[in-house]
């Protein structure tokens, strides 16, 4: 009997031992419940200047798999290019119901977005803005530091044009009102002004159009057949700068020079083949992940959006053949079996 | 009396042969044989283009659906061909479509009566929709390996690019047809006065398809010349100013909208002062919204210059002027 009441006692202890631990087990890790809480059901819409391209489907590939696997939807636009069809998406998205919680927009240029995307902070939505800078204060920018870019890419210039060459380069402009545009050029002109001895001979836009690049680039030749280098403003119009130095038989003696989203097919087999000297690129799977990690990170800080912004830059290096890496292009057509698109 | 004879053609050739003079002797280089093969050469697809609007404005209609032809039929041949297809296969669908958007934009304009502005502003959209949304993944589609059009992109009998051989032989074949034969004399009757022309039983409805028809094979010519130029093609084209261009070249070389006037001879004053301008601004290195405004000036002035000296009145002015 004694021994049955001290083995009640001990259960009775063992049982109290683990009615007390009981909760501390539970609450071991809130955080998942948090998370989830925070991010369940969230609406994030991309509004890139076109789902056409490279970037923005790479972009949607990434943003899809993540904003998915936490529960939230993820819709993205096409606006085509058009900067009206782009203002009323945003503008749509807004009023629409359940209004989004996250927009994730690429500029046109400086200033054509900036009240309404104000607008959409006001009705409490976050806005991540991404590759184009605009005059507006983004809950985040991430992208290049376009001026950044455009030294990066007149450094490979000045590598090109070593001792014993013309010294002579060339530029393709994109045109003379883009963010990207403009401040390539600055970035490129800082640091050809730091070496007296090269000269920007010719600075025509080709309207980011690769028949017009070719058009131009072809006379930009025709009357400098021994300029160094070329940098041409996007890869999206390179192709046509590329055609005109072939046709001048000038492939490897004219470097060109040129700016990517890295995709395989359009960089990486570019530089492979010759046919780009070197591709200052976006690392797009680390730029999609810094839009994941921002989104995840705002929708959980409870702030108002529109009262920070920060920008996270994208490294910029210039990716030749000679470096190379297997991993150095992302490929689009994996990026897209990946996410299931 | 000789101004009398300046109508907007000769204004034209006259500011082309003014700008081509003063760029010869100004401009080092220009007259570079280097440099007249890329001014011709960086019209030819421009010019192909113009020839194919030219035929339907003469004919008093207009075809706004030309740069989506273009650019989603060969971004269609391509994508075909990098997907596996053969070349006779993938180049006979595509052809097809082509010649069925064209005749789709001429029995709507020549049975249905739709304006041709609606007609083919509304087929242009549909080839460019379709094609973007429901075949090609991606705005720029390469020409895969080893393709003949890589070889004719490459090709340089006499030094000269292929695109200029093209050019000149669709430029002389347009002329002979509106010239000789007795569907292109019609051509300028039926634009003239079409009922006129109906009722002295000219076949007019066929021929305004056949004259669609004509225009899409020549986006179709002027996209693989593209995509042989430049390995590739971007659709991004569609959004772009080259309709106002081909429409630009063909009225500014003195081809009337309202139909009836004009012929190839037009088209080529007309491409070439747009060739002889960009690559003279070009070497210049004139920034782009100089440019702009330079280009808007001169074509101003050519307009003004004609209304001063043709102005129109109840005996030149037709219906349905744009």
């Amino acid at each position: 009997m004694r021994r049955m009441k001290t083995l009640a006692a001990a259960a009775a202890i063992v049982l109290a031992g683990l009615a007390v631990a009981q909760p501390v087990l539970a609450d071991s890790d809130t955080a998942p419940a948090d998370y989830a809480k925070a991010l369940n059901g969230k609406r994030v819409i991309l509004i890139p200047l076109a789902m056409g391209f490279d970037l923005a489907q790479g972009w949607a590939a990434i943003l899809k798999r993540e904003v998915t696997a936490f529960g939230g939807t993820f819709e993205t636009r096409d606006p085509n290019w058009s900067t009206e069809a782009g203002a009323q998406a945003i503008t749509e998205a807004i009023s629409s119901s359940p209004r989004p919680d996250v927009l994730v927009v690429m500029a046109p240029d400086l200033n054509s977005y900036t009240r309404i995307l104000k607008k959409a902070q006001d009705a409490g939505i976050f806005v991540l803005l991404i590759d184009n800078p605009a005059n507006f204060k983004a809950d985040t920018y991430m992208g290049s530091d376009w001026t950044k870019l455009g030294a990066v890419e007149a450094g490979a210039a000045v590598e090109a044009c070593g001792e014993g060459t013309s010294k002579k380069i060339g530029l393709v402009q994109g045109d003379e009102v883009n963010a990207t545009s403009i401040f390539q050029y600055e970035g490129i002109m800082n640091v050809i002004n730091q070496h007296p001895d090269l000269k920007v001979v010719a600075k025509p836009v080709s309207n980011w159009d690769p028949t017009t690049s070719r058009t131009v680039t072809a006379t930009m030749l025709q009357q400098n057949p021994d300029l160094c280098a070329i940098i041409d403003f996007w890869d999206g119009d390179a192709t046509g700068a590329a055609a005109a130095i072939r046709d001048a038989n000038l492939q490897g003696k004219v470097k060109l020079i040129t700016t990517g989203g890295g995709e395989k097919s359009a960089d990486c087999d570019m530089l492979e083949n010759g046919t780009y000297d070197a591709v200052v690129m976006t690392e797009l799977p680390k730029e999609a992940g810094d839009m994941v990690a921002m989104i995840k990170y705002l929708l959980q800080t409870g702030m108002k959006p529109g009262s920070y912004t920060a920008h996270l830059y994208t490294l910029e290096q210039a990716t030749t053949k000679a470096n190379m890496r297997p991993d150095s292009c992302w490929d689009l057509k994996a990026l897209q079996a990946m996410a299931g698109n | 009396m000789l101004l009398r004879n300046l109508d907007q053609a000769r204004i034209v050739l006259a500011i082309t042969v003014a700008i081509f003079i003063a760029a010869a002797l100004g401009l080092p280089g220009f007259l570079d044989p280097g440099n007249l093969i890329a001014i011709v050469r960086s019209i030819s697809v421009l010019g192909i283009l113009a020839l194919g609007m030219a035929l339907v404005v003469i004919g008093r209609g207009i075809d706004l659906s030309m740069v989506a032809v273009m650019a989603m039929s060969v971004a269609w041949y391509l994508h075909l061909l990098n997907a596996g297809w053969g070349d006779h296969a993938a180049l006979g669908v595509t052809l097809g479509a082509v010649l069925l958007i064209g005749a789709i934009n001429g029995v709507l304009v020549a049975y249905a009566e739709v304006p041709a502005i609606f007609v083919t502003l509304a087929t242009g959209s549909f080839a460019f929709g379709f094609v973007r949304s429901q075949v090609i993944t991606s705005d720029a589609v390469n020409v895969p390996a080893r393709h003949w059009i890589l070889t004719l992109g490459q090709m340089r009998p006499g030094g000269v690019p292929a695109d200029i051989y093209v050019f000149l032989c669709l430029a002389v074949a347009a002329f002979l047809f509106l010239r000789f034969t007795k569907w292109g004399r019609y051509v300028y009757y039926a634009g003239d006065n079409p009922v006129a022309a109906r009722n002295s039983g000219m076949p007019v409805r066929p021929m305004l398809v056949l004259r669609y028809v004509i225009a899409a094979l020549s986006a179709f010519v002027a996209g693989l010349l593209t995509a042989a130029s430049l390995q590739s093609i971007n659709t991004r084209v569609v959004n772009s100013t080259l309709l106002y261009d081909i429409v630009l070249v063909a009225v500014i070389g003195g081809i009337g909208l309202s139909g009836g006037k004009g012929g190839v001879r037009n088209v080529l004053i007309g491409a070439a002062l747009i060739g002889i301008m960009l690559n003279a601004m070009t070497i210049l290195d004139i920034p782009q919204l100089y440019q702009n405004l330079i280009k808007s000036t001169i074509l101003l002035v050519a307009i003004v210059v004609d209304g001063l000296l043709n102005p129109r009145d109840e005996q030149t002015a037709q219906q349905g002027d744009i």
